[in-house]
C-alpha cells in the first residue's frame, strides 16, 4: 500500500466523520424546533408576541413582520433586482433539482448492478454521477449568488425570514458541508470501494448522500412554502409565535415536497438523457453509439417514471392550495394565471409527444418491432387528440362583437372541453397511451413462451380498453351531469384506474415474458439521429416548464413577500403579463442550457484527451 | 463542434417557439396593479356614491367576484337578481337551525358573513358538513377591508337586492391602520391607470369598466369637445348630463374634487383619452 492510498483512506474517513457529525447535529437540533412554546400559549402584546415561558425564565419577545416602503428596497441605478433574483433563484433551482435527483437514481442503478452483477450498470451509474459533479459546484456558486442578491436587494425580507428559520438555516449550512463530503467520498471512492463488503460501504455512503440531500431540499422547501401559506406566526402581525417546527410544517410544505421530489427525478433523467444524446450524436464508433443509446434509453425511462405520477402530485398540490386559500386557488386556476396553464399544456404535450416519439424510434433496435409499428399511427393520433383537449381553454378573451357572435364567452362545442374533468380525462388517457408505447417497446424483441400468452395479451388489451372507457365515463358523468361541487370528484377514481392499468400490465408482463425468447439481439445504437433530438426536446421542455411553473407558484402570492403577512411594497411588486414572465423564464432557461451544453462539451473534450493519452 | 452548434441552434429554436407562443399565441391579460390604500372622503359622499364605492370594492379590491360568480359556482351568488341577492335570503338564513351567529337584520347578516364567515355556511359550499366556510375573513389578511369599506359593500348588496339600504355612511370614520401607513399613491402613467386610480369605472362605462350610474363615456369624444370634458372633470355640476342609464343625471353625483386630487399630467392624460374616445 502506498502512502497515497493510505492518505486517501484517511481523507475519506475524515469526511465520513464530518457527515456523521453534521447528520448528528441536524438530528439533535431538529427536536429543538418542536420543544419551544405552543403557538396557542404565546401571548400577544402590542404588535409583538411573547413566548410563553416557565416562571423565572427570561421572556423572549418577537417583533412583527416589517411593513416596508419603497425606500426600504435598495436600488442600484436602473438595475432591476426582481429580475436578477428571479433568474438566479430559478437557475439555482434547476441545478439543485438536477444534482439532488441524480444521486437518487445513481444509487438505484448501482444497487441494480450489484444485484445483477452486470458491470454495465455500475459503469453507467458512475458516468451519471460524473456529469452531476460539475453541476454541483455551479449549484453552490449560484446558491451563494442568490443569498447575496437577497441580502443586497431584499434585506428586510431576508432578515425576517432568517429570524423565523434561524435554526433550520444553520442546520442547512452544516448539511451542505455534509452533502459535499458524502458526494465527494461517493464519487472519488467509487473505484476504491469496489467489490464485496466495500461495495456495501459505498452504497451506504450513497444512501447518506441521498438522505442529506433530501433533508436539504425539505428545509429549502419550508422557506418557500411558508411564503405561500405562513404558519407559526401571528396572522395579524407576522410576529413569530415561538415554534420553528410550526413555521416549517406549514400547510403547503408536504404537497410541495412530494411534487419536487418526483419532478426532480423526472428532470434529472431528462438532463442525463440530453447528455447521452449529445454524446451519441458526437460518437463515431459503434461501441460508443451503443453505449450512449443505452444510457439515453435508461435516462428516458427514469424521466418517464417521474413524469407519469407528476400530474397527480401537481393535482394534490393545487388541491391543497385551494384548501388553504380558495382565493389563492382561484387566482391560480381561474384568475390572471389561468392562461399560463395553456402554456403548461403545450409544454406537457411536447413532453409526452417527445417521450412517445423516442420510444417509437427505439423500436428500430429490434427486428421484432414490425409486429407493432402499424399501430403506432393510432396511438399518435390519440395522444395528439388528448393533447388538444388539454390545450383547449375554457373562457375565451373576446371583443364585444365576438362575444355577441359566439353567444357568450364559451364556445358551444369546445367550451365543455376547457373544464378540469375533460383535462383530467385527457391526461389520464395520455399517460395510459404512453405506457402502452412503453409496453409495446418492451415486448417488441420478445416472444412469450408460456402457453397462455394469447389469453394474457387479450386480458391486457381488455384492461387497456376497459380503463380508457371507465376514465371517459367518469369524466363525462362527474364533469357534466353532477353539481359543481362534485365536478372534480372523478379525479381520484380516474387516477386509480390508470394505476391499475400500469400495475396489472406489469404483473402480467413479468409472468408472461418469464423465460421468453429474443427475436434477435437488440441493436443498441441502431436508432435514427432525430430520436436524440426527442431527448433534447424533453430536457428543453422540462427546463422551460419548471421555470414557468416556478413563476406561477411564486406569482400567486401577487404583491406579498409572505402571503397576507408581509407585503411587497417595492416598485416591482406588480404581477407581470404572461409574455413578460415568459421572456424572463426564457432568458433564464437559455443561460441554464448554455451552461449545461458547455459542461457536456467540456466533458467531450476531456474524454477525447483521456482517450488520446 | 458541428454537433455542439446544431444542438445550440435546436435549443434556441425550441425556446423561441415557447416564448413566441406565450407572447403571440395567447392573450396578454394585464393583471391589475397591487391595490393602493385610498383615503375615503366619506364626509362629502352621497349614498349613491357610497353604493358605487361598494360596487367598486365588491368587483375590485374585495376580490369577492373571484368566488361569488356564476361561472365557477364556488360560492353562492350575492349580487344577482331575486333569490341570487344575498339580502333577499338573509332573513331566511337567520331562521335556519344551522345558523350560529348573532345577526338579526340583513345588514348585520352580511357584515357577520364577511367577518365571521362560518357563522352560517350555505348548503353545498362549505367543508365538514357545511360547518366551515372557505371564505377568508375579509377584514384581515391579503384583502384587509376597513370597516367603512365593509359598510360600502353592504350598502351595495342591499341596494342590489332592491331592499332598503339601512347602512349609514360612517361620518368621520378613522382611516384604517393600513391607510395611515400607506404611502401616497404613485402618479398614474397611462390613462387606464388614471381611470383605475380615481375609480371612474365605479359609475361610468369607460375602457374595460362597466359602471352603470353615470353617463357612458366609451364614445364621449364624439359628442363632447375638449373644453366641455375639462369642465366636466373640474366642475361636474357646471353641466348636468342627461344621459345617465336611468335618465337625467342627478346634480351632485360626481365628486367635485377630482381637479384637486389629480396631478396635472393625470388630468391631461384623462382629458386626451376622453377626447379620443370616439
Amino acid at each position: 500500500m502506498s502512502f497515497f492510498s493510505g492518505f486517501k483512506r484517511l481523507t475519506c474517513l475524515t469526511l465520513l466523520l464530518t457527515v456523521l457529525f453534521a447528520g448528528g447535529f441536524t438530528f439533535t437540533s431538529l427536536p429543538v424546533f418542536a420543544n419551544t412554546a405552543n403557538p396557542e400559549e404565546a401571548v400577544k402584546s402590542e404588535g409583538t408576541t411573547t413566548e410563553a415561558v416557565k416562571e423565572g425564565e427570561k421572556k423572549v419577545e418577537y417583533p412583527p413582520a416589517p411593513k416596508l416602503t419603497v425606500a426600504d428596497y435598495p436600488q442600484i441605478g436602473s438595475f432591476n433586482p426582481r429580475i436578477l433574483v428571479w433568474i438566479v433563484a430559478q437557475l439555482h433551482l434547476w441545478f439543485a433539482a438536477f444534482v439532488l435527483a441524480v444521486p437518487i437514481f445513481v444509487l438505484i442503478i448501482e444497487a441494480l448492478g450489484m444485484a445483477t452483477k452486470d458491470q454495465r450498470y455500475d459503469n453507467m451509474a458512475y458516468e451519471f454521477i460524473k456529469v452531476s459533479m460539475a453541476a454541483y459546484s455551479i449549484t453552490a456558486i449560484i446558491g451563494g449568488l442568490l443569498t447575496f442578491s437577497l441580502l443586497v436587494f431584499y434585506p428586510d425580507l431576508f432578515k425576517y425570514m432568517a429570524s423565523l428559520f434561524s435554526r433550520s438555516m444553520l442546520a442547512y449550512a452544516f448539511l451542505f458541508f455534509a452533502e459535499s463530503a458524502s458526494l465527494y467520498i461517493y464519487y472519488y471512492g467509487w473505484h476504491w470501494l469496489e467489490g464485496g463488503f466495500k461495495k456495501w460501504v459505498h452504497l451506504t455512503i450513497g444512501l447518506v448522500l441521498n438522505f442529506v440531500g433530501t433533508v436539504l431540499m425539505l428545509l429549502a422547501n419550508a422557506w418557500v412554502s411558508f411564503s405561500m401559506s405562513p404558519n407559526g406566526v401571528d396572522p395579524a402581525t407576522g410576529a413569530f409565535l415561538g415554534s420553528e417546527w410550526n413555521v416549517i410544517h406549514n400547510f403547503l410544505w408536504n404537497p410541495l415536497n412530494l411534487h419536487r421530489v418526483i419532478a426532480n427525478i423526472a428532470y434529472g433523467g431528462s438532463i442525463i438523457g440530453a447528455y447521452a444524446a449529445y454524446k451519441f450524436l458526437g460518437s463515431s464508433s459503434k461501441e460508443d453509439k451503443a453505449h450512449y443509446d443505452w444510457m439515453g434509453y435508461t435516462a428516458n425511462v427514469i424521466a418517464v417514471g417521474g413524469l407519469l405520477p407528476l400530474p397527480f402530485a401537481g393535482y394534490w398540490l393545487t388541491k391543497e392550495i385551494y384548501a388553504y386559500s380558495q382565493q389563492m386557488g382561484i387566482t391560480l386556476m381561474g384568475g390572471v394565471f389561468a392562461w399560463l396553464f395553456i402554456m403548461q399544456a403545450v409544454l406537457i404535450g411536447a413532453l409526452f409527444l417527445s417521450v412517445n416519439y423516442y420510444l417509437w424510434c427505439g423500436m428500430e433496435r429490434s427486428e421484432g418491432s414490425v409486429r407493432y409499428t402499424k399501430n403506432i399511427k393510432w396511438i399518435a393520433a390519440a395522444v395528439v387528440a388528448c393533447f388538444l383537449v388539454w390545450f383547449t381553454p375554457h373562457t375565451l378573451v373576446l371583443t364585444n362583437q365576438e362575444l355577441k357572435a359566439l353567444g357568450g364567452p364559451y364556445h358551444k362545442y369546445l367550451g365543455p372541453l376547457g373544464i378540469m374533468p375533460a383535462k383530467n380525462t385527457a391526461v389520464n388517457i395520455m399517460i395510459i397511451l404512453t405506457f402502452l408505447s412503453f409496453t409495446l417497446y418492451r415486448r417488441a424483441n420478445k416472444i412469450a413462451t408460456v402457453s397462455w400468452a394469447a389469453a394474457g395479451s387479450a386480458v391486457q388489451a381488455a384492461i387497456f380498453a376497459g380503463a380508457i372507457a371507465n376514465i371517459i365515463f367518469l369524466g363525462v358523468f362527474y364533469g357534466y351531469f353532477t353539481n359543481t361541487a362534485y365536478k372534480v370528484a372523478a379525479s381520484i377514481p380516474q387516477v386509480s384506474t390508470t394505476a391499475v392499468v400500469i400495475i396489472f400490465t406489469l404483473i402480467i408482463d413479468s409472468m408472461m415474458f418469464k423465460g421468453a425468447k429474443d427475436v434477435a439481439p437488440l441493436k443498441w445504437g441502431n436508432v435514427p439521429g432525430r430520436s436524440q433530438y426527442a431527448l433534447f426536446t424533453l430536457a428543453v421542455s422540462f427546463t422551460w416548464l419548471m421555470g414557468l411553473m416556478g413563476y406561477i407558484r411564486s406569482g400567486i402570492r401577487q404583491h406579498w413577500h409572505v402571503n397576507s403577512i408581509m407585503r411587497d411594497n417595492s416598485i416591482n411588486a406588480f404581477t407581470p403579463t404572461i409574455g413578460y414572465a415568459a421572456q424572463v423564464v426564457t432568458l433564464a432557461a437559455v443561460i441554464f442550457m448554455a451552461i449545461v451544453i458547455f459542461i457536456f462539451w467540456l466533458s467531450n473534450i476531456s474524454a477525447k484527451k483521456s482517450a488520446a493519452h | 463542434m458541428k454537433i455542439f452548434l446544431k444542438i445550440v441552434f435546436f435549443c434556441i429554436l425550441a425556446f423561441s417557439g415557447f416564448v413566441g407562443f406565450a407572447n403571440f399565441g395567447i392573450p396578454q391579460v394585464k393583471p391589475a396593479p397591487p391595490p393602493t390604500e385610498e383615503k375615503l372622503d366619506l364626509g362629502n359622499m352621497t349614498m349613491d356614491q357610497f353604493i358605487a364605492l361598494g360596487d367598486k370594492i365588491f368587483n375590485g379590491k374585495g376580490t369577492c367576484t373571484l368566488c361569488h360568480n356564476n361561472v365557477g359556482k364556488r360560492a353562492p351568488m350575492l349580487d344577482g337578481a331575486g333569490e341570487e341577492a344575498v339580502a333577499n335570503n338573509a332573513l331566511l338564513r337567520l331562521k335556519d337551525p344551522r345558523y350560529k351567529g348573532k345577526a338579526t337584520t340583513p345588514e348585520e347578516y352580511i357584515r357577520e358573513s364577511m367577518k365571521t364567515p362560518s357563522a352560517f355556511v350555505v348548503a353545498g359550499f362549505g367543508s365538514d358538513n357545511d360547518t366551515k366556510s372557505p371564505m377568508p375573513v375579509i377584514t384581515q389578511g391579503s384583502i384587509g377591508l376597513s370597516d367603512a369599506e365593509v359598510d360600502a359593500v353592504i350598502a351595495f348588496l342591499l341596494n342590489k337586492a332592491g331592499v332598503e339600504v339601512t347602512v349609514k355612511i360612517p361620518v368621520g370614520a378613522p382611516p384604517s391602520e393600513k391607510a395611515e401607513e400607506a404611502k401616497p399613491a404613485e402618479p398614474a402613467k397611462t390613462p387606464e391607470e388614471v381611470i383605475a386610480k380615481f375609480g371612474c369605472g365605479a359609475c361610468h362605462k369607460i375602457g374595460k369598466e362597466e359602471g352603470a350610474l353615470g353617463p357612458d363615456l366609451t364614445r364621449v369624444g364624439k359628442s363632447k369637445n375638449e373644453p366641455y370634458l375639462r369642465r366636466a372633470i373640474l366642475d361636474p355640476n357646471a353641466d348636468i348630463a342627461k344621459n345617465c342609464p336611468g335618465g337625467p343625471c342627478a346634480p351632485g353625483m360626481m365628486p367635485p374634487d377630482f381637479g384637486a386630487k389629480m396631478t396635472g399630467s393625470e388630468f391631461e392624460m384623462l382629458v386626451q383619452y376622453l377626447v379620443k374616445s370616439k
